[in-house]
Protein backbone atom coordinates (compact mmCIF):
# COMPACT_ATOMS: atom_id res chain seq x y z
CA UNK A 1 0.00 0.00 0.00
CA UNK A 2 1.37 3.43 -1.21
CA UNK A 3 1.21 5.52 2.29
CA UNK A 4 1.42 8.95 0.59
CA UNK A 5 -1.78 8.88 -0.19
CA UNK A 6 -3.32 7.93 3.03
CA UNK A 7 -1.34 11.35 4.23
CA UNK A 8 -3.32 13.29 1.03
CA UNK A 9 -5.15 16.08 1.57
CA UNK A 10 -4.95 17.22 -2.05
CA UNK A 11 -8.77 15.84 -2.76
CA UNK A 12 -10.08 17.97 -0.56
CA UNK A 13 -8.47 20.66 -2.43
CA UNK A 14 -9.26 19.27 -5.64
CA UNK A 15 -12.88 18.39 -4.92
CA UNK A 16 -13.40 21.84 -2.55
CA UNK A 17 -16.03 23.73 -4.36
CA UNK A 18 -18.40 19.94 -4.24
CA UNK A 19 -17.41 19.68 -0.38
CA UNK A 20 -18.89 23.06 -0.25
CA UNK A 21 -21.82 22.16 -1.59
CA UNK A 22 -22.66 19.01 0.08
CA UNK A 23 -22.14 21.15 3.49
CA UNK A 24 -24.65 23.61 2.00
CA UNK A 25 -26.98 20.99 1.31
CA UNK A 26 -26.67 19.64 4.75
CA UNK A 27 -27.18 23.71 5.84
CA UNK A 28 -30.33 23.21 4.32
CA UNK A 29 -31.24 20.31 5.20
CA UNK A 30 -30.93 20.70 9.06
CA UNK A 31 -32.08 24.81 9.08
CA UNK A 32 -35.43 23.52 7.60
CA UNK A 33 -35.92 20.45 9.15
CA UNK A 34 -35.38 22.54 12.23
CA UNK A 35 -37.92 24.96 12.03
CA UNK A 36 -40.57 21.93 11.26
CA UNK A 37 -39.75 19.93 13.69
CA UNK A 38 -39.88 23.11 16.16
CA UNK A 39 -42.91 24.06 15.11
CA UNK A 40 -44.54 20.18 14.64
CA UNK A 41 -42.86 19.47 18.45
CA UNK A 42 -44.24 22.30 19.73
CA UNK A 43 -48.13 21.74 19.07
CA UNK A 44 -47.34 17.98 19.99
CA UNK A 45 -46.71 18.75 23.29
CA UNK A 46 -49.26 21.02 23.36
CA UNK A 47 -51.71 18.20 22.51
CA UNK A 48 -49.60 16.13 25.28
CA UNK A 49 -50.58 18.55 28.09
CA UNK A 50 -54.32 19.13 26.51
CA UNK A 51 -57.34 18.23 28.32
CA UNK A 52 -59.00 16.49 25.58
CA UNK A 53 -58.21 12.97 26.01
CA UNK A 54 -58.38 12.35 21.93
CA UNK A 55 -55.65 14.98 21.47
CA UNK A 56 -53.88 13.34 24.54
CA UNK A 57 -53.63 9.92 23.17
CA UNK A 58 -52.83 11.18 19.40
CA UNK A 59 -50.12 13.15 20.56
CA UNK A 60 -48.56 9.95 22.75
CA UNK A 61 -49.49 7.83 19.97
CA UNK A 62 -47.24 9.76 17.75
CA UNK A 63 -44.35 10.30 19.75
CA UNK A 64 -43.99 6.37 20.68
CA UNK A 65 -44.26 5.51 17.22
CA UNK A 66 -41.74 7.83 15.67
CA UNK A 67 -39.37 8.09 18.43
CA UNK A 68 -39.15 4.13 18.74
CA UNK A 69 -38.47 3.55 14.49
CA UNK A 70 -35.20 3.86 13.19
CA UNK A 71 -34.28 7.41 11.29
CA UNK A 72 -33.01 5.23 8.50
CA UNK A 73 -36.32 3.75 7.64
CA UNK A 74 -38.21 6.76 8.09
CA UNK A 75 -36.68 8.19 5.27
CA UNK A 76 -36.57 5.17 3.11
CA UNK A 77 -40.42 5.14 3.85
CA UNK A 78 -40.31 9.02 2.77
CA UNK A 79 -37.85 8.60 -0.40
CA UNK A 80 -38.22 5.03 -1.65
CA UNK A 81 -41.88 4.43 -0.67
CA UNK A 82 -43.73 7.61 -0.58
CA UNK A 83 -42.05 9.51 -2.99
CA UNK A 84 -41.30 6.71 -5.91
CA UNK A 85 -43.53 4.16 -4.76
CA UNK A 86 -46.33 5.88 -4.48
CA UNK A 87 -45.56 8.80 -6.43
CA UNK A 88 -46.13 11.37 -3.90
CA UNK A 89 -43.49 13.94 -5.49
CA UNK A 90 -43.30 17.70 -4.16
CA UNK A 91 -41.68 18.43 -7.32
CA UNK A 92 -40.89 17.09 -10.94
CA UNK A 93 -36.86 17.90 -10.26
CA UNK A 94 -35.67 15.23 -8.76
CA UNK A 95 -33.23 17.28 -6.28
CA UNK A 96 -36.03 19.52 -4.83
CA UNK A 97 -38.44 16.41 -4.93
CA UNK A 98 -35.66 14.53 -2.47
CA UNK A 99 -34.82 17.43 -0.56
CA UNK A 100 -38.57 17.71 0.78
CA UNK A 101 -38.76 14.49 1.54
CA UNK A 102 -35.74 14.73 3.10
CA UNK A 103 -36.80 17.33 5.42
CA UNK A 104 -40.27 15.68 5.92
CA UNK A 105 -38.35 12.97 7.12
CA UNK A 106 -36.19 14.28 9.31
CA UNK A 107 -38.65 16.46 11.19
CA UNK A 108 -41.14 14.14 11.19
CA UNK A 109 -38.54 12.58 13.03
CA UNK A 110 -37.02 15.09 15.53
CA UNK A 111 -39.91 16.60 16.52
CA UNK A 112 -40.86 13.87 18.55
CA UNK A 113 -37.78 14.82 20.46
CA UNK A 114 -38.66 17.96 20.58
CA UNK A 115 -41.89 17.72 21.97
CA UNK A 116 -40.47 14.92 24.82
CA UNK A 117 -37.91 18.07 25.83
CA UNK A 118 -40.48 20.71 25.75
CA UNK A 119 -42.85 18.11 27.83
CA UNK A 120 -40.23 17.80 30.36
CA UNK A 121 -39.64 21.65 30.66
CA UNK A 122 -43.50 22.24 30.96
CA UNK A 123 -42.93 19.92 34.14
CA UNK A 124 -40.77 22.05 35.96
CA UNK A 125 -43.04 25.48 35.36
CA UNK A 126 -44.94 25.40 38.69
CA UNK A 127 -48.97 24.16 38.62
CA UNK A 128 -49.12 27.64 40.20
CA UNK A 129 -48.39 29.40 37.11
CA UNK A 130 -50.87 28.30 34.90
CA UNK A 131 -53.76 28.28 37.67
CA UNK A 132 -52.89 31.98 38.03
CA UNK A 133 -53.41 32.13 34.14
CA UNK A 134 -56.44 30.43 34.09
CA UNK A 135 -57.78 32.61 36.80
CA UNK A 136 -57.09 36.04 35.09
CA UNK A 137 -59.38 34.45 32.38
CA UNK A 138 -56.85 33.09 29.78
CA UNK A 139 -58.39 29.88 28.07
CA UNK A 140 -56.12 26.70 28.00
CA UNK A 141 -54.60 27.73 24.70
CA UNK A 142 -53.42 31.29 25.70
CA UNK A 143 -52.16 30.03 28.71
CA UNK A 144 -50.28 27.93 27.11
CA UNK A 145 -49.46 29.57 24.69
CA UNK A 146 -48.38 33.55 27.15
CA UNK A 147 -47.44 32.01 29.88
CA UNK A 148 -46.32 28.04 30.07
CA UNK A 149 -44.28 27.36 26.98
CA UNK A 150 -42.32 31.09 27.27
CA UNK A 151 -40.63 29.24 30.27
CA UNK A 152 -40.78 25.76 29.31
CA UNK A 153 -39.08 26.82 26.27
CA UNK A 154 -36.26 28.40 28.55
CA UNK A 155 -35.72 25.77 30.62
CA UNK A 156 -35.22 23.13 27.71
CA UNK A 157 -32.67 25.93 25.76
CA UNK A 158 -29.64 23.20 26.27
CA UNK A 159 -31.19 19.91 25.55
CA UNK A 160 -32.72 21.55 22.21
CA UNK A 161 -29.59 22.81 20.95
CA UNK A 162 -28.06 18.57 21.68
CA UNK A 163 -31.39 17.77 19.88
CA UNK A 164 -30.57 20.44 17.05
CA UNK A 165 -26.82 18.86 17.08
CA UNK A 166 -27.96 15.30 16.76
CA UNK A 167 -30.31 16.62 13.78
CA UNK A 168 -27.27 18.18 11.86
CA UNK A 169 -25.26 14.85 12.56
CA UNK A 170 -28.74 12.62 11.39
CA UNK A 171 -28.72 14.70 8.19
CA UNK A 172 -26.18 12.09 6.93
CA UNK A 173 -28.34 9.84 6.92
CA UNK A 174 -30.66 11.48 4.30
CA UNK A 175 -27.85 9.42 1.69
CA UNK A 176 -30.85 6.42 2.01
CA UNK A 177 -32.72 9.06 0.68
CA UNK A 178 -31.56 10.18 -3.08
CA UNK A 179 -30.30 13.58 -1.51
CA UNK A 180 -27.03 14.97 -2.04
CA UNK A 181 -25.46 15.92 1.17
CA UNK A 182 -21.88 16.19 2.45
CA UNK A 183 -21.87 12.61 3.93
CA UNK A 184 -23.31 10.88 0.38
CA UNK A 185 -19.97 13.76 -1.26
CA UNK A 186 -18.30 12.13 1.20
CA UNK A 187 -18.58 8.48 -0.34
CA UNK A 188 -18.47 9.68 -3.61
CA UNK A 189 -14.91 10.94 -3.00
CA UNK A 190 -14.31 7.75 -1.30
CA UNK A 191 -14.99 5.88 -4.24
CA UNK A 192 -13.49 8.51 -6.52
CA UNK A 193 -10.07 8.17 -4.86
CA UNK A 194 -9.97 5.45 -2.08
CA UNK A 195 -10.69 5.59 1.35
CA UNK A 196 -8.32 8.27 2.87
CA UNK A 197 -8.12 9.24 6.46
CA UNK A 198 -7.81 12.71 5.49
CA UNK A 199 -11.40 13.28 3.57
CA UNK A 200 -12.47 11.47 6.42
CA UNK A 201 -10.97 14.35 8.23
CA UNK A 202 -11.95 16.58 6.52
CA UNK A 203 -15.44 15.78 6.51
CA UNK A 204 -15.15 15.21 10.29
CA UNK A 205 -13.87 19.05 10.55
CA UNK A 206 -16.96 20.38 8.46
CA UNK A 207 -18.90 18.60 10.96
CA UNK A 208 -17.66 20.08 13.84
CA UNK A 209 -17.68 23.74 12.20
CA UNK A 210 -21.54 23.45 12.04
CA UNK A 211 -22.67 22.11 15.66
CA UNK A 212 -19.60 22.93 17.64
CA UNK A 213 -20.85 26.64 17.78
CA UNK A 214 -24.36 25.88 17.50
CA UNK A 215 -23.69 24.29 21.16
CA UNK A 216 -22.00 27.15 22.52
CA UNK A 217 -25.14 29.74 20.94
CA UNK A 218 -27.40 27.22 22.92
CA UNK A 219 -25.55 27.48 26.23
CA UNK A 220 -25.22 30.84 26.21
CA UNK A 221 -28.73 31.33 24.97
CA UNK A 222 -30.07 29.03 28.60
CA UNK A 223 -27.79 31.05 30.31
CA UNK A 224 -29.13 34.61 29.29
CA UNK A 225 -33.16 33.15 29.29
CA UNK A 226 -33.04 31.65 32.11
CA UNK A 227 -36.01 32.59 34.35
CA UNK A 228 -35.70 33.67 37.71
CA UNK A 229 -37.67 31.72 40.25
CA UNK B 1 -74.58 44.33 53.68
CA UNK B 2 -75.70 44.79 49.94
CA UNK B 3 -74.36 47.96 49.00
CA UNK B 4 -75.92 48.55 45.56
CA UNK B 5 -79.69 47.56 46.48
CA UNK B 6 -79.32 44.12 45.09
CA UNK B 7 -81.05 41.21 46.76
CA UNK B 8 -79.36 38.67 45.09
CA UNK B 9 -75.95 36.73 46.42
CA UNK B 10 -73.08 37.52 44.02
CA UNK B 11 -72.34 33.73 44.76
CA UNK B 12 -74.24 31.03 45.88
CA UNK B 13 -73.45 27.16 46.78
CA UNK B 14 -76.00 24.70 47.25
CA UNK B 15 -74.99 21.40 48.79
CA UNK B 16 -71.42 21.56 47.47
CA UNK B 17 -69.72 18.55 47.80
CA UNK B 18 -65.98 17.38 46.78
CA UNK B 19 -64.04 14.44 47.34
CA UNK B 20 -60.19 14.03 47.02
CA UNK B 21 -60.26 10.71 46.52
CA UNK B 22 -61.81 8.53 49.70
CA UNK B 23 -61.41 12.05 52.01
CA UNK B 24 -64.45 13.52 51.86
CA UNK B 25 -63.36 17.61 52.07
CA UNK B 26 -66.47 19.73 51.56
CA UNK B 27 -69.71 18.18 52.85
CA UNK B 28 -72.75 19.66 52.11
CA UNK B 29 -71.66 23.39 51.99
CA UNK B 30 -74.46 26.04 51.74
CA UNK B 31 -73.03 29.72 51.46
CA UNK B 32 -74.08 32.98 50.16
CA UNK B 33 -72.15 35.93 49.49
CA UNK B 34 -73.72 39.28 49.22
CA UNK B 35 -72.17 42.20 46.90
CA UNK B 36 -69.95 44.27 48.68
CA UNK B 37 -69.43 41.20 51.40
CA UNK B 38 -66.00 40.50 53.27
CA UNK B 39 -65.83 37.01 54.11
CA UNK B 40 -63.79 35.67 55.65
CA UNK B 41 -62.89 31.95 56.02
CA UNK B 42 -61.79 31.00 59.26
CA UNK B 43 -60.65 27.03 60.92
CA UNK B 44 -57.82 24.72 61.23
CA UNK B 45 -55.59 23.80 58.65
CA UNK B 46 -57.17 20.82 56.08
CA UNK B 47 -60.73 21.66 57.03
CA UNK B 48 -61.22 22.79 53.63
CA UNK B 49 -60.79 26.30 53.34
CA UNK B 50 -58.74 26.40 50.29
CA UNK B 51 -60.54 23.80 48.51
CA UNK B 52 -64.09 25.70 49.19
CA UNK B 53 -62.30 28.96 47.65
CA UNK B 54 -60.86 27.42 44.81
CA UNK B 55 -64.38 25.51 43.77
CA UNK B 56 -65.63 29.55 43.12
CA UNK B 57 -63.66 29.56 40.30
CA UNK B 58 -63.29 26.28 39.83
CA UNK B 59 -59.34 25.49 39.53
CA UNK B 60 -61.68 23.05 42.24
CA UNK B 61 -63.82 21.41 40.46
CA UNK B 62 -67.06 19.80 42.65
CA UNK B 63 -68.84 16.19 42.52
CA UNK B 64 -72.25 17.44 43.55
CA UNK B 65 -74.55 20.37 45.12
CA UNK B 66 -74.11 23.44 42.34
CA UNK B 67 -72.74 27.16 42.90
CA UNK B 68 -74.04 30.46 41.38
CA UNK B 69 -71.87 33.38 40.55
CA UNK B 70 -73.99 36.44 39.72
CA UNK B 71 -76.95 34.04 38.67
CA UNK B 72 -75.58 31.86 36.05
CA UNK B 73 -74.06 28.26 37.39
CA UNK B 74 -70.83 27.82 36.90
CA UNK B 75 -69.77 26.65 32.94
CA UNK B 76 -67.95 23.20 32.98
CA UNK B 77 -65.07 24.28 30.66
CA UNK B 78 -64.11 25.79 27.71
CA UNK B 79 -65.23 29.82 27.22
CA UNK B 80 -67.50 30.50 29.23
CA UNK B 81 -65.82 29.05 32.29
CA UNK B 82 -62.74 31.67 31.12
CA UNK B 83 -65.25 34.61 30.71
CA UNK B 84 -66.22 33.64 34.45
CA UNK B 85 -63.02 33.70 35.92
CA UNK B 86 -61.95 37.26 34.18
CA UNK B 87 -64.39 38.26 36.41
CA UNK B 88 -63.43 36.67 39.51
CA UNK B 89 -60.12 37.70 40.88
CA UNK B 90 -58.18 35.33 43.03
CA UNK B 91 -54.94 36.02 45.42
CA UNK B 92 -53.08 32.94 45.73
CA UNK B 93 -50.98 32.38 48.71
CA UNK B 94 -47.78 31.81 47.01
CA UNK B 95 -48.43 35.09 45.00
CA UNK B 96 -48.05 32.93 41.36
CA UNK B 97 -46.72 35.94 39.26
CA UNK B 98 -45.82 35.30 35.99
CA UNK B 99 -41.94 34.92 36.03
CA UNK B 100 -40.71 35.22 32.99
CA UNK B 101 -42.71 38.63 32.52
CA UNK B 102 -42.15 42.42 34.26
CA UNK B 103 -44.19 43.52 37.78
CA UNK B 104 -46.41 46.35 34.31
CA UNK B 105 -46.72 42.85 32.47
CA UNK B 106 -48.06 40.98 34.77
CA UNK B 107 -50.61 43.77 35.59
CA UNK B 108 -51.38 44.43 31.83
CA UNK B 109 -51.68 40.36 30.75
CA UNK B 110 -55.17 39.49 31.38
CA UNK B 111 -56.73 43.57 30.27
CA UNK B 112 -54.88 43.28 26.79
CA UNK B 113 -55.54 39.04 26.21
CA UNK B 114 -58.52 38.85 27.92
CA UNK B 115 -60.23 42.24 27.78
CA UNK B 116 -59.34 43.37 24.52
CA UNK B 117 -57.96 46.68 26.11
CA UNK B 118 -55.20 48.80 24.16
CA UNK B 119 -51.59 48.70 25.50
CA UNK B 120 -51.79 51.95 26.26
CA UNK B 121 -54.96 52.13 28.19
CA UNK B 122 -53.77 48.83 29.86
CA UNK B 123 -50.38 49.60 30.71
CA UNK B 124 -51.75 53.41 32.38
CA UNK B 125 -54.54 51.57 34.57
CA UNK B 126 -51.63 49.37 35.82
CA UNK B 127 -49.19 52.20 36.62
CA UNK B 128 -52.09 53.33 38.48
CA UNK B 129 -52.64 49.94 40.49
CA UNK B 130 -48.84 49.53 41.43
CA UNK B 131 -49.32 52.91 42.75
CA UNK B 132 -52.03 52.36 44.37
CA UNK B 133 -50.55 49.29 46.08
CA UNK B 134 -46.69 51.32 46.52
CA UNK B 135 -45.01 49.17 44.02
CA UNK B 136 -44.84 51.83 40.80
CA UNK B 137 -41.28 52.64 41.09
CA UNK B 138 -41.05 48.59 40.86
CA UNK B 139 -43.08 48.47 37.39
CA UNK B 140 -39.84 47.35 35.14
CA UNK B 141 -38.66 44.54 37.60
CA UNK B 142 -39.41 40.99 37.52
CA UNK B 143 -40.91 38.96 40.20
CA UNK B 144 -38.42 37.16 41.82
CA UNK B 145 -36.44 40.98 42.13
CA UNK B 146 -39.23 41.75 44.89
CA UNK B 147 -39.83 40.20 48.29
CA UNK B 148 -43.39 38.37 49.28
CA UNK B 149 -45.19 41.15 50.78
CA UNK B 150 -44.44 43.19 47.40
CA UNK B 151 -44.93 40.30 45.06
CA UNK B 152 -48.16 39.84 46.91
CA UNK B 153 -49.87 43.18 46.46
CA UNK B 154 -49.20 43.01 42.89
CA UNK B 155 -50.73 39.95 42.70
CA UNK B 156 -53.59 42.40 44.12
CA UNK B 157 -52.77 44.92 41.82
CA UNK B 158 -53.22 41.93 38.93
CA UNK B 159 -56.63 40.91 40.14
CA UNK B 160 -57.46 44.39 40.34
CA UNK B 161 -56.82 45.34 36.90
CA UNK B 162 -59.55 42.94 35.46
CA UNK B 163 -61.97 45.12 37.30
CA UNK B 164 -63.24 41.75 38.94
CA UNK B 165 -66.81 41.19 40.32
CA UNK B 166 -65.32 39.75 43.54
CA UNK B 167 -61.77 38.61 44.68
CA UNK B 168 -61.09 35.77 46.30
CA UNK B 169 -58.12 35.76 48.69
CA UNK B 170 -56.62 32.20 49.27
CA UNK B 171 -54.16 32.43 52.49
CA UNK B 172 -52.65 35.47 50.85
CA UNK B 173 -49.81 36.32 53.75
CA UNK B 174 -49.30 32.64 54.99
CA UNK B 175 -45.75 32.55 52.81
CA UNK B 176 -45.00 35.59 53.83
CA UNK B 177 -42.35 36.60 56.31
CA UNK B 178 -43.89 38.41 59.67
CA UNK B 179 -43.21 42.20 58.95
CA UNK B 180 -44.15 41.92 55.14
CA UNK B 181 -47.92 40.65 56.48
CA UNK B 182 -49.52 44.16 57.52
CA UNK B 183 -48.83 45.72 54.11
CA UNK B 184 -50.65 42.99 52.18
CA UNK B 185 -53.67 42.98 54.99
CA UNK B 186 -53.75 47.01 54.67
CA UNK B 187 -54.41 46.76 51.04
CA UNK B 188 -56.94 44.55 51.46
CA UNK B 189 -58.50 46.55 54.53
CA UNK B 190 -58.61 49.26 52.17
CA UNK B 191 -60.50 47.05 49.84
CA UNK B 192 -62.65 45.83 51.80
CA UNK B 193 -63.87 49.85 52.69
CA UNK B 194 -64.20 50.34 49.38
CA UNK B 195 -67.06 48.01 49.06
CA UNK B 196 -65.22 45.24 47.12
CA UNK B 197 -66.72 41.92 47.52
CA UNK B 198 -63.92 39.48 49.14
CA UNK B 199 -63.76 36.03 50.41
CA UNK B 200 -60.89 35.61 52.22
CA UNK B 201 -59.54 32.21 53.91
CA UNK B 202 -57.13 33.37 56.32
CA UNK B 203 -55.61 32.78 59.65
CA UNK B 204 -55.63 36.87 60.46
CA UNK B 205 -57.92 37.21 62.94
CA UNK B 206 -56.88 41.00 63.12
CA UNK B 207 -58.02 41.17 59.83
CA UNK B 208 -61.61 39.52 60.26
CA UNK B 209 -62.06 41.66 63.04
CA UNK B 210 -61.39 44.83 61.20
CA UNK B 211 -62.72 44.42 57.57
CA UNK B 212 -65.05 41.07 57.76
CA UNK B 213 -69.09 41.61 57.44
CA UNK B 214 -69.18 38.19 58.53
CA UNK B 215 -67.26 34.88 59.45
CA UNK B 216 -67.42 31.52 58.52
CA UNK B 217 -65.74 28.86 61.04
CA UNK B 218 -64.69 25.42 58.77
CA UNK B 219 -63.23 22.07 60.07
CA UNK B 220 -63.86 18.63 59.09
CA UNK B 221 -65.09 19.68 55.61
CA UNK B 222 -68.37 21.23 56.95
CA UNK B 223 -69.41 24.92 57.86
CA UNK B 224 -69.41 24.97 61.78
CA UNK B 225 -70.07 28.14 62.76
CA UNK B 226 -71.25 31.26 60.70
CA UNK B 227 -71.60 34.87 62.51
CA UNK B 228 -70.55 38.37 62.55
CA UNK B 229 -66.96 38.87 63.51
CA UNK B 230 -68.02 40.33 66.94
CA UNK B 231 -70.02 37.80 68.13
CA UNK B 232 -68.13 34.73 66.66
CA UNK B 233 -64.76 36.05 68.31
CA UNK B 234 -66.89 37.03 71.59
CA UNK B 235 -69.24 34.35 72.10
CA UNK B 236 -68.54 31.31 70.24
CA UNK B 237 -71.70 29.10 69.94
CA UNK B 238 -70.29 25.69 69.32
CA UNK B 239 -67.07 23.52 71.48
CA UNK B 240 -65.19 23.36 68.25
CA UNK B 241 -64.89 26.94 67.24
CA UNK B 242 -64.03 27.79 70.91
CA UNK B 243 -61.51 25.05 70.99
CA UNK B 244 -60.09 26.38 68.19
CA UNK B 245 -60.09 30.27 69.35
CA UNK B 246 -58.63 29.39 72.21
CA UNK B 247 -55.46 27.45 70.65
CA UNK B 248 -54.42 30.45 68.26
CA UNK B 249 -55.75 33.78 70.74
CA UNK B 250 -54.14 32.45 73.92
CA UNK B 251 -50.30 33.03 72.44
Amino acid sequence: MDTSTLFDFSPLVQDFDKIIAGFWATIRLTVMSAVLALVLGTVLAAMRVAPTPVLRWAGAAYVNVVRNTPLTLVLILCALGLSDAMQLTFSDEPSTNYYWWAVTGLSAYTAAFVCEALRSGINTVSVGQAEAARAIGLTFTQSLRLVVLPQAFRTVISPLGSILIALTKNTTIVIVGSYIEAAAQMKQMFDDYGGTIPIFLGFAFGYMVLTLPTGFFFGWLAKRMAVAR
Amino acid sequence: MTENGDATPLVKLENVNKHFGALHVLKDINLTVSRGEVLVVIGPSGGGKSTLCRTVNRLETIDGGRIVFDGQPLPDEGRGLARLRADVGMVFQSFNLFAHKTIRENVTLGPIRVRRKSREEADRRAMELLERVGIAAQADKYPAQLSGGQQQRVAIARALAMDPKMILFDEPTSALDPEMVQEVLDVMVSLAREGMTMMVVTHEMGFARRAANRVVFMADGQVVEENSPDEFFGAPRTDRAKDFLSKILTH
